[in-house]
């Protein structure tokens, strides 16, 4: 081990998450390999290993024999404190070696407070940090994950996008750039051979100009670059790889478990959700084929837990077979299977009471809306009655804490919406006196609600968000609501919903507030430890970026959106039908009772859409 | 079989794996190899591993020793290679037995050290150390479940050798392992409060071997 590191680790808090060895980790020889990627993630290593998109693309990158693809992080704040004070570069776990030796930066941007840890991390790495200061054609910096729905914030900074499942995207990408090294290619030829793959997004080879207003005018590709890159999709889940021998963490994780994929897409179709509408179509993975991985991934991992990972694992069709097939096997071992993202409109306690034997942990339901005019608004296809029964059933099962959670701010909301969450919360209560079995043991309900932030590519990509001001009026009219003891209400702070909604729906002109914000000391901002809404309203306006225009502004269904050069398959008909469908009130069919026609299908190339 | 016992090496990269976490690490190793181990009974049953001598995140060993219990008898001899296959880099099994001994009749641990000095010669240095640990009473203090407390380390040191190796320290010592406990970060910590002339840049220790009260090789 590298002796600057050696002296450091000790004075650090769980040094374990920096030093690699891991069980499953992958080391190559790298005279061997043509490419050495570093595969980072815009976060701390508890965050990134419970990452499963990171631990596929981990392996299927590495599938590659002239790859090596390592894993990086970024340090705590304690860590990265000795590291500057010591001048110890990023560094890749599994090799302890610089970034500087890399043909490849990679990173997985899931979410916009991950920018500026981005910056931070090529920083670290001793990287320029916008791709124009960057000449040379190696180290190619390249991003994917879902935040590169709209790229253009990070347009500056990453040579190119990926859009979409990169399982095998990334790899073509990876073919073309070992030829560009070997062949030597300027950057600028590579750039422009890389935009002819499907699902790649080079934005210096796409000029935007924009309007008086600050709106955009055009987007005008350059150099062959196609005028809307589509997103990539894997058509055939079960065939797709899936890394059962993934890297077992020697300390704990957030998500420290085996994790199996159902299905990507939703049925659903909720307007405010993002992730509902850019991973469709929907897909999803035969039982076999999930009960045989998990098998042999809990083998490989000796892991004591299994979960269940979609968006929502209820409409999962075949989900009871999977959970017999899955406890045959788990049961016997010990080993505990659970399920996050259930419905309450489609939830079966029968599952529910095979699955938690042993400890009754609390229910979680996203009602989102507090009432039934809302809910439809919104298309969250859940009325009071699915709530309160399924409350109820829980209520009589043995349950007693049940948690509900709900936005402020979404579009046509009303105070009388509000207090219908109290009012919501009351009835759960009332529930509970008629239905619990043991009521010595009390119940606690909790309701959170979280600010609405419009999200590119969904049905409310044009609405406005609500001001701060606006949000904590309506938190006080539902505090003064609720009136119950047994009722206790957490509300997530609106100052990060704001910069995200600045961020999620910014153009290119947002990058240089990015910037100084990390060069004002910003990183790590996910974390309430470091997030600091002041530095960022600082940036903003030395920046000249106006927050009500990105955030608060509605935008008109005709205008140029900064992300409209990226095509995520659902077309932009569907969602502005969508929209006027929620000023009626009125709810959408879900994919299953009725095919929309979203327009996500042309991504499967001949392949069925699950809806 | 009743109770088991490896002995096994931690070091590299493994040596920053904190107690709890190889706790975790070992009873996901044995299922990965394919062992079940036997847990508690009773409301939260947890597997039944105990490490006899926690040993401090930071610190090599090549004598570690833990104690746990299977449902199932097995091979002894075939355990050692097949759980260090499926362990993170620098975990090794040495052997596993049927213990003889209690876990409380381990006294001594025989430890090696470096003392890394950075801008002062380790000759000099090596005469100092020497004179500082033949004194009888070293008392520094330390931080106790019940806040600050004094302890006279010297008590608990059995033999202790320093020789000059380059720029380093190298420090080879007998020290009670348990009541009391001597964690060795102490040799050099000792210095920082009352020979910081002497005390190192940064220090290093490797368990070497555990012994009974009679210095008999323990196991």
């Amino acid at each position: 081990m590298n002796k600057k590191l050696e002296r450091i680790l000790p004075l650090v808090q769980k040094p374990a998450r920096y030093t690699g060895g891991e069980y499953n980790q992958i080391i190559k020889d790298k005279d061997a390999v043509d490419i050495r990627l570093a595969f980072c993630f815009p976060d701390t290593y508890e965050i990134g290993m419970s990452n499963l998109g990171m631990s596929i693309l981990y392996h299927t990158m590495n599938s590659l024999d002239y790859v090596w693809c390592e894993r990086v992080f970024a340090p705590w704040g304690d860590m990265y404190e000795q590291m500057k004070e010591h001048a110890i570069p990023l560094y890749a776990l599994e090799s302890g070696d610089a970034l500087s030796e890399f043909d490849a930066i990679a990173f997985s941007i899931g979410y916009e407070m991950a920018y500026t840890t981005v910056l931070d991390m090529l920083d670290m790495a001793g990287l320029p940090l916008r791709t124009a200061e960057r000449g040379e054609l190696l180290p190619l910096v390249f991003a994917g994950g879902s935040a590169a729905v709209n790229a253009e914030p990070m347009a500056p900074f990453i040579d190119l996008f990926l859009i979409g499942e990169g399982e095998e995207m990334n790899n073509e990408l990876l073919a073309l750039l070992r030829q560009a090294k070997l062949e030597k290619w300027s950057k600028h030829d590579f750039l422009v051979k890389a935009a002819q793959i499907e699902g790649v997004y080079v934005p210096s080879l796409y000029e935007i100009s924009y309007n008086a207003d600050g709106t955009v005018c055009a987007i005008t590709p350059r150099d062959g670059a196609p005028e809307k890159v589509r997103k990539r999709i894997i058509t055939d889940l079960d065939s797709a790889p899936y890394p059962t021998k993934p890297v077992v963490p020697s300390t704990e994780v957030v998500h420290d478990r085996v994790c199996l994929e159902l299905f990507r897409g939703c049925v659903r179709g909720c307007r405010f959700c993002q992730a509902g509408h850019i991973y469709r179509p929907i897909r999803s993975k035969k039982p076999e084929t999930l009960v045989k991985q998990g098998i042999e991934t809990l083998k490989n991992t000796g892991y004591e837990e299994l979960t269940l990972l979609s968006l929502s694992t209820s409409d999962y069709r075949p989900l009871s077979e999977l959970c017999d097939g899955l406890l045959d096997y788990c049961e016997p071992k010990s080993i505990s299977l659970s399920l996050p993202s259930l419905r309450a409109d489609n939830f079966s306690m029968e599952i529910m009471e095979r699955l938690q034997k042993v400890r009754k942990s609390g229910l979680t339901f996203a009602v989102e809306g507090g009432s039934q005019r809302l809910r439809d608004a919104i298309n969250k296809n859940v009325t009071e009655e699915d709530v309160l029964n399924t409350c109820s059933l829980a209520f009589s099962g043995g349950w007693n804490n049940v948690k509900l959670y709900y936005m402020l701010g979404l579009p046509t909301e009303t105070d009388e919406d509000i207090v219908g969450i109290a009012q919501m919360a009351d009835d759960v209560l009332h529930a509970w006196r008629v239905n619990a079995k043991n009521k010595n043991r009390g119940v606690k309900i909790t309701i959170s609600t979280s600010c609405f932030i419009p999200k590119p590519h969904s049905p409310f990509q044009w609405e406005s968000e609500i001001s701060i001001e606006e949000y904590l009026r309506r938190v006080n009219l539902l505090r003064s609501s609720i009136t119950a003891k047994n009722v206790t209400y957490n509300w997530h702070d609106a100052q990060t919903s704001l910069i995200e909604a600045v961020l999620s729906r910014g153009d290119r002109k947002v990058a240089d507030a990015i910037e100084k914000v990390f060069r004002d000391g910003g990183r790590l901002d996910s974390w309430t430890d470091y997030f600091s809404f002041d530095r960022w309203m600082k940036a903003f306006e030395e920046c000249g970026i106006d927050v009500d225009f990105y955030a608060a502004r509605e935008r008109s269904t005709d205008e140029i959106l900064p992300w409209d050069m990226i095509d995520v398959g659902v077309r932009k008909q569907h969602l502005i039908h969508e929209r006027e469908m929620c000023y009626k009130n009125t709810l959408s069919p879900d994919c299953r009772k009725q095919c929309s026609g979203c327009g996500a299908l042309k991504l499967m190339k001949g392949g069925r859409c699950d809806g | 079989m009743d109770k088991l016992r490896l002995r096994f090496k931690k070091t590299g990269r493994a040596i920053y794996i904190s107690h709890l976490d190889l706790m975790h690490t070992m009873q996901r190793g044995f299922s990965r190899a394919g062992y079940e181990l036997r847990y508690s009974e009773g409301f939260n049953p947890h597997p039944l591993i105990s490490i006899l001598l926690p040993l401090s995140v930071g610190a090599s060993s090549v004598c570690e020793l833990m104690d746990f219990r299977l449902k199932r008898d097995c091979d002894l001899t075939a355990l050692p290679a097949e759980l260090t296959a499926v362990l993170p880099e620098g975990l090794e099994i040495i052997e596993a037995y049927e213990p003889q001994r209690k876990s409380a009749e381990l006294k001594w641990l025989q430890v090696e050290g470096v003392f890394e000095y950075d801008e002062r010669p380790a000759d000099k240095m090596a005469e100092l150390l020497k004179e500082f640990y033949s004194g009888k009473e070293i008392v520094i203090s330390k931080r106790t479940k019940r806040g600050m407390g004094e302890s006279n380390i010297a008590e608990a040191i059995r033999s202790i050798d320093f020789t000059q190796d380059g720029n380093d320290v190298k420090i080879s010592a007998v020290i009670s392992a348990q009541e009391p406990t001597l964690n060795p970060e102490l040799l050099a910590e000792a210095l920082r409060q009352l020979l910081p002339e002497a005390a190192p840049d940064f220090a290093k220790f490797t368990r070497i071997e555990t012994f009974d009260a009679n210095m008999e090789i323990y196991r």
